[in-house]
């Protein structure tokens, strides 16, 4: 069974189809990246798996159990399912150590006591141990957008989503989130993102997806794909962002 | 004629404590009341949001002289007997401050980006929460400024209590003024007071607001 199952998934915005019948599995341990032109769909697909958005028809398995806004226990998938978004979305008025043990110490996950350790190690994933005390004002972007990851890790996600995460970053800042998205990769994070990062795509991922007006256009192998792409429209989006 | 004294003083003094009175009841009701209708207003629920709205602007389109009248003369006769001036004239109070304040945190808390929320519900938290712990801090300290600004208002107008025979700062001074034929003392010394009451509260207000406008 993989971690994730979507099949034949539809959905709309009033009368514009933005999804149009996309399956797509990704199995425990998988890296997927999810490439195409903006407005193709990519944010949509990726918020629909944690039950943001509200599908038209189609399925969406988490570990088996379909997933809807309506469903019961949609906390109990959220907190299984960590996002990061192209905003970091750090709460303004908390310390980075309270931004990270908000979630763990308010559904359980954590005590008082043992949340100042869950910070610290959260925080030395991302290499901020150090701004524990910091607000995320006085961060860079990248500082905050590696806080953001570590407050998605703090609460032992099993499966962690990104979109364009680095895409809002100053370019000398990307290197170090897409770093420690390397390491979450490493330690067999499963991971779902959405990226203009080619190289990260080309040799991090274990599965590319390219999509095309709401479809998955083409799926498979990064290298091969890269390498081969079967469509004229993989070919071109991948002239465009080569390099 | 006789001269002012200190026992004038003394019932100023006395009225005083009405005055706080009708404003710590306005408070004490209208706080939670508002922050109710100022729920409603940003809920998801349209029937919940539209009466609120109504109510709102209901509520703010009525002299607060009006709702005193309403609530002063008009609940006993509802009601079918006799309501004490506090109750009626505490009634009228609540309804007015839950109103403004109210609008004034509706303002707050949709002044927090929608984002907020959804990093909360992402993080598996309850709606409760998301309110408690992200949304409100937030929005009460953009709204900070404001709130201060109608507490001064609500001060100053319990003044209006008077019309129906409350006996607060305004109306005290009224009455020593037509025993001692000294209008202008009476009337400045109750102007004093009002101003040393407000005044710390504007600056305050002020200050907020500057350190509002200097974050972010
Ligand atoms: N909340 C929304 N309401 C209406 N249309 C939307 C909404 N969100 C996205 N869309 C539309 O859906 C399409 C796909 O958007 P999106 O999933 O964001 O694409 P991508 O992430 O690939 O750029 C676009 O045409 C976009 O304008
Ligand atoms: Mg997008």
């Amino acid at each position: 069974m993989a971690l994730v199952e979507i099949k034949n998934v539809r959905k709309n915005y009033g009368t514009l189809e933005v999804l149009k019948g996309v399956s797509l599995d990704v199995e425990k341990g998988e890296i997927v990246t999810i490439i195409g032109r903006s407005g193709s769909g990519k944010s949509t697909l990726l918020r629909c798996i944690n039950a943001l958005e509200t599908i038209n028809s189609g399925e969406i398995l988490l570990e088996g159990q379909s997933v809807s806004a309506k469903m019961d226990g949609l906390r109990q998938m959220r907190q299984k399912v960590g996002i990061v978004f192209q905003a970091f979305n750090l709460f303004p008025h908390m310390t980075i150590e309270k931004n990270v043990t908000l979630a763990p110490i308010l559904t359980g996950k954590t005590d008082k006591q043992g949340a100042r350790k869950l910070a610290l190690s959260v925080l030395e994933r991302v290499g901020l141990a150090d701004k524990l005390k910091a607000y995320p004002e006085q961060l860079s972007g990248g500082q905050q957008q590696r806080v953001a990851i570590a407050r998605c890790l703090a609460m032992s996600p099993h499966l962690m989503l990104f979109d364009e995460v680095t895409s809002a970053l100053d370019p000398e800042l990307v290197g170090e989130v897409l770093k420690v998205m390397e390491e979450m990769a490493a330690q067999g994070m499963t991971m779902v993102l959405v990226t203009h990062e080619m190289n990260f795509a080309r040799n991090v991922a274990t599965k590319l997806v390219f999509m095309h007006q709401g479809r998955v256009w083409e799926q498979g192998d990064p290298k091969t794909l890269f390498a081969n792409p079967q469509t004229p429209e993989l070919k071109s989006f991948i002239g465009h962002h080569a390099g | 004629m006789r001269q002012f004294s200190f026992s004038d003083l003394l019932f100023l003094a006395t009225a005083l404590e009405w005055t706080f009175l009708m404003a710590a009841i306005a408070l004490a009701f209208g706080v939670p009341v508002g922050l109710a209708l100022a729920l409603a207003r940003t809920s998801g629920s349209a029937v919940l949001r539209t009466v609120a709205t109504a109510l709102i602007e209901l509520i703010q389109g009525i002299p607060l002289l009006g709702l005193l009248m309403f609530f002063y003369f008009g609940i006993p006769v509802l009601v079918g007997k006799d309501v004490p001036t506090v109750v009626a004239v505490g009634a009228a109070y609540t309804i007015y401050t839950a109103v403004f304040l109210g609008d004034i945190w509706r303002g707050g808390i949709q002044a927090v980006r929608q984002a907020q929320w959804e990093a909360g519900a992402c993080l598996g938290l309850s709606w409760l929460q998301q309110f408690v712990h992200i949304i409100a801090p937030q929005a009460f300290r953009i709204a900070l400024p404001a709130t201060v600004g109608f507490l001064v208002q609500l001060i100053k107008n319990t003044s209006l209590a008077s019309v129906v025979g409350l006996v607060e700062l305004a109306r005290a001074g009224q009455m020593i003024s037509a025993g001692t034929f000294q209008p202008l003392l009476v009337y400045t010394l109750v102007a004093a007071i009002y101003f040393t009451i407000c005044f710390p509260l504007t600056t305050w207000s002020r200050t907020l607001e500057a350190r509002l406008n200097g974050a972010r």
